[in-house]
């Protein structure tokens, strides 16, 4: 077991040190791509802490998303703030909006929290275009380069913005990472397994999946709200259906419930939309035939095959 | 002074009343067995008894407190361990990961030696790597039942937990239980004679849903009510 968590520090260190260095040689196109790609890496961590650990299936990620943006985008735009307060404001809007959201979607189970949870993102999405006289709806709003000086440091600039996505990104994997060591983690891949058997433990099944949702929808509107903050934007687009599809995708992708499968299935996913679009305008065909090749052949998800051929210890 | 004690407990599925009316009394340090056909609503007790279903009506007390409005969890915390009758345990962890989720309460540090404890007494000892879904049927019997034990319970409900292990495997089931005499109180749901007559202190026959007879092994035996149950004889 211990050789394992060594062999597993050594894997995520190791990955965020090449991140960290790949930049210095990296050109710039790819230097963009990568920070967007750490971001929404984060945003998938999240959405994997609820699907891949405890086995919850959400259909309405992107409130959470939306919920950091929006948070730390009006807090900017309406009130002035300063990019750190705003990003503490997106983070707050997530937990609060996660926690209501669990209470009432946790009463329901399998398909119909599936439902729920989508009825309640396209709700949120809905509200963000009816407000559009603070949001401006469909078009979002810009925020400036003068407002994105967080303590001196312009996040605009590429090299910052990347390195800001990196320390993002990093944070996601080390919670995930953390969390899978803790008896709260360790009760929730319980659940995942067997929930009846969970309960009759003496679990409180319900807390801890309530915690769960908090804990993902939070670590989601992280990544939302550093999403705007370094891409200089809002839209109504990023609480769309499309974005609670994105997570859901990138995670089953990399692999569902392996701390290493959302960054692995967001980088895979955006490069392989990027250099197919390259190749032909039809580039959604040859997406989709990829997809579901990788579905027949590694239906665990790449790092889920990984692990289920070569390193079962991966966390 | 009774640990448990359910006083006209009932519950009815739709027309069906699986259990009618049952006031039972078990003390503590005793092992109980709870015999009768298949249908008598023997599961459907012992799963009111922990909260895994809810009464129509009726209560259920428990060291001198009346459980009946508690979630299952929280009987839980208060010392009751329930063992599955289709055994239930977590597939894709490993032995030693299943018996550390039940030993939920302890700190981690004392984890390790309760955990390897619980697996010992068991016999699966030398499985604690093996993933549980790939043990034996028996085997994963012997997991559920080092699940409750890893639990430390005073009340250990064991819903026939020697269903499909073998003579020798039985055997050393009735050790561990008179051997686990001193420390839990035992509510047994069993099939097997032999085991019922070697370890129960008293045995509770239920039939349709009702008590129909309680006594030492030996005066249940001999009881013309329960082998009419059992076998169909005119009583």
């Amino acid at each position: 077991m211990n050789e394992g968590l060594g062999k597993s520090a050594a894997l995520h260190v190791g990955l965020i040190v090449v991140l960290a260095a790949i930049q210095f040689v990296l050109p710039e196109y790819h230097q963009g791509n990568l920070a967007r790609i750490m971001v929404l890496a984060g945003y998938a961590a999240g959405y994997n802490i609820l699907f891949g650990y405890t086995g919850l299936l959400s259909l309405g990620h992107a409130l959470f998303f939306a919920a950091g943006m929006y948070g730390m985008g009006l807090s900017i735009r309406l009130l002035d703030a300063a990019p750190a307060p705003a990003l503490l404001a997106g983070l707050a809007a997530g937990a609060v909006v996660s926690l209501v959201i669990g209470v009432l979607a946790l009463r329901t189970a399998g398909v119909a929290f599936m439902i729920v949870t989508l009825m309640f993102a396209q709700a949120g999405y809905l509200t963000i275009l009816l407000m559009g006289a603070y949001t401006r709806g469909d078009e979002g709003f810009v925020i400036s380069q003068a407002q994105r000086v967080m303590w001196g440091i312009d996040l605009s600039d590429p090299v910052n913005r990347y390195y800001a996505a990196l320390i993002l990104f990093a944070a996601c994997l080390l919670v995930t990472l953390r969390l899978l060591r803790t008896r709260f983690g360790r009760a929730l891949i319980a659940i995942r397994e067997n929930e009846e058997r969970a309960r009759m433990l003496g679990y409180d099944v319900f807390r801890l999946k309530l915690g769960a949702v908090v804990i993902s929808g939070t670590m989601s509107a992280a990544s939302g709200a550093a999403y705007g903050l370094l891409f200089g934007y809002a839209g109504a687009g990023f609480a769309s259906v499309q974005y609670s599809i994105f997570p859901l995708l990138w995670v089953l992708l990399g692999g569902a419930g392996t701390a290493l499968g959302p960054f692995v299935g967001t980088l895979f996913m955006f490069y392989l939309i990027d250099l197919s679009s390259g190749l032909t305008t039809a580039y959604m065909l040859v997406a989709g035939v990829v997809l579901v090749l990788v579905t027949l052949f590694a239906p665990q998800g790449l790092a889920g095959e990984l692990r289920r051929r070569a390193w079962r210890w991966l966390p | 002074m009774s640990l448990l004690r359910t006083r006209g407990l009932t519950r009815r599925f739709d027309g069906l009343t699986a259990v009618e009316d049952v006031d039972f009394d078990l003390p503590e340090g005793q092992v109980r067995a709870l015999i009768g056909p298949n249908g008598a609503g023997k599961t459907t007790f012992v799963s009111m008894l922990c909260g895994r279903i809810w009464p129509t009506c009726g209560t259920v007390e428990f060291a001198g407190r009346d459980v009946s409005a508690l979630p299952a969890h929280k009987r839980i915390a208060l010392g009751m361990a329930y063992t599955f009758q289709i055994t239930s345990v977590f597939p894709r962890l490993t032995v030693a990961e299943n018996v550390g989720l039940a030993a939920r309460r302890v700190r981690l540090e004392g984890e390790g030696a309760r955990l390897a404890q619980a697996l010992k007494r068991v016999g699966l000892g030398a499985h604690h790597k093996a993933l549980a879904g790939d043990l034996s049927y028996g085997h994963q019997r012997l997991l559920e039942i080092a699940m409750g034990l890893a639990q430390e319970p005073r009340l250990l409900i064991l819903d026939e937990p020697t269903q499909g292990l073998t003579d020798a495997e039985i055997d050393a089931f009735k050790a561990l239980v008179r051997a686990l005499k001193a420390a839990t109180t035992i509510l047994l749901i069993e099939h097997n004679m032999s085991v019922v007559m070697e370890v129960a202190d008293r045995v509770t026959v239920l039939d349709f849903g009702k008590v129909l007879a309680e006594g030492p092994p030996a005066a249940i035996r001999a009881d013309r009510a329960v082998q009419a149950a059992y076998l169909g004889a005119p009583a």
